[in-house]
């Protein structure tokens, strides 16, 4: 099958590649980009550890073709840290408060929890739970991950900490 | 999990993707939000030769009044639904019904359109259209003809859309001011369908119900719009006796397939349950 040029903007970076269509996008970033934070997890739709942010959305890369992707603007989970390597609030916050074990679902947790962030900058914490519904921790710790966004929000607009009922 | 080869089609207007649509053979398939189809083409359920993807026309997008009528464009996403503040108002059912549908990731991406054009059993908007009394705008090489919800759903994935076809918007009548109305849903987790689900939009006047209208979600073939049990409900103070047999009418036309969700028999009791629930707070919603 014939391959179509797409140009994107990812992590502030301006590509242009050739792709077949039925390429996924997070083959894509991939593969062809080498960009290995988005993971491959379920394939289903379900986990949401293949998250980026696409155009100011939460996007499943795993159900969409690169090439539906033309155009747009990307940000993976390496696009968060700052140039100087300065990380970003979130990801500060997900090792001060262990949000994570295994570490497999933290790039789409991370990504998720930047744009719900950018929707609703102080969530309660049903809010973040219901937030991040579309990403899954088979190590089950929900717990901290929850504890990090809010101290992430707490940070970025300068209010006190206030820590989820254990 | 690798999709089958495919030649993509980005048309730029309804006009367009039509004529690419009547052109390209039977092999063919449009694409909105490509949730329900990426995951069946993934598993080779779905391998199409030719893909036209539908979201680089404006024309299918936003949300507007008609007169009595507010239409929605086909590829308006369930995230676009529920953050309209005027849908909120109007015709608050539809956000009650988007938020209940998948999780955040794929709100975003997925739409209303693709939603009721795509004749799965277990999409939530199909029996919310159809207790809603909206049409759907469809479009072919011959031109536009509009299909009542009610009369859309033939089987599962089988719908009166016909070939060459493409649903370009809902058109939702709005309910009166002051109705209540209720989405009810049982899921196992987030993401799943419907064990059952029960769609109310009713209206009261001197404490009696003076319409409504009752959908079924999942528990058939087709998305159900329960008749008989709204015309039960019709004329009551929605007592505990009128409610039953409304419920036992609803649960009579129910033909659920028993599965992961559930046996047969308790998906009909469960649709039962919700639509007890969707009545209850539909009515407090109306004010009686």
């Amino acid at each position: 099958m014939a391959k179509s040029q797409i140009s994107m903007t990812v992590n502030g970076k301006k590509v242009e590649e050739l792709v077949e269509p039925r390429t996924l996008l997070v083959h894509f970033l991939r593969e062809q980009l080498h960009l290995t934070g988005p993971h491959i997890g379920c394939e289903t739709s379900h986990c949401g550890a293949c998250t980026v942010d696409l155009d100011g959305k939460s996007v499943k890369s795993c159900t969409m073709f690169a090439v539906q992707a033309n155009g747009t603007d990307i940000r993976t989970i390496e696009g968060m840290a700052a140039a100087d390597g300065t990380l970003h609030a979130l990801q500060d916050a997900f090792r001060e408060m262990h949000g994570l074990q295994c570490g497999f679902c933290t790039p789409g947790m991370i990504v998720r929890a930047y744009r719900l962030l950018q929707e609703n900058k102080n969530p309660t914490e049903e809010e973040i739970r219901f937030g991040i519904s579309g990403n899954l921790c088979r190590c089950t710790g929900y717990q901290n991950i929850v504890k990090a966004i809010q101290y992430a929000a707490a940070k970025l607009s300068g209010a006190p900490f206030q820590e989820a009922a254990e | 999990m690798i999709p089958a080869s495919f030649a993509y089609h980005r048309p730029s207007s309804i006009k367009e993707a039509v004529t690419l649509l009547g052109s390209l053979g039977d092999d063919v398939r449009t694409i909105a939000g490509g949730h329900s189809l990426i995951p069946m083409m993934k598993l080779r359920l779905a391998s199409p030769a030719h893909l036209i993807d539908l979201a680089g026309i404006a024309d299918l997008k936003g949300i507007r009044e008609d007169g009595e009528d507010v239409i929605i464009g086909a590829m308006t996403t369930q995230h676009e639904v529920i953050a309209s503040d005027f849908l909120a108002k109007k015709i608050p059912i539809l956000s009650e019904t988007s938020i209940v549908i998948a999780d955040p990731q794929v709100r975003y991406v997925g739409t209303i359109g693709g939603n009721v054009a795509n004749g799965d059993p277990g999409n939530d908007m199909p029996a919310v259209m159809m207790c809603l009394n909206a049409t759907y705008h469809a479009v072919g090489e011959s031109g536009e003809r509009r299909i009542s919800a009610r009369e859309f759903y033939q089987g599962a994935y089988v719908t009166a859309l016909k070939p060459g076809e493409i649903v370009t918007a809902i058109r939702v009548p709005v309910p009166a001011a002051g109705h209540g109305h209720a989405y009810e849903k049982l899921k196992r987790k987030v993401g799943d369908y419907a064990t059952a689900a029960a769609a109310v939009v009713l209206t009261a006047s001197g404490g009696k119900v003076a319409s409504c209208s009752i959908g079924l979600t999942n528990v058939a073939e087709t998305p159900l719009w329960a008749e008989e049990a709204s015309k039960i409900v019709i004329g009551s103070a929605l007592d505990a006796a009128t409610v039953k047999k409304a419920i036992t009418a609803a649960e009579a036309i129910t033909s659920p397939a028993s599965d992961g969700r559930g046996p047969a028999a308790y998906r009909t009791k469960m649709a039962g349950v919700m639509l007890t629930r969707a009545l209850d707070r539909a009515k407090a919603r109306a004010g009686f």
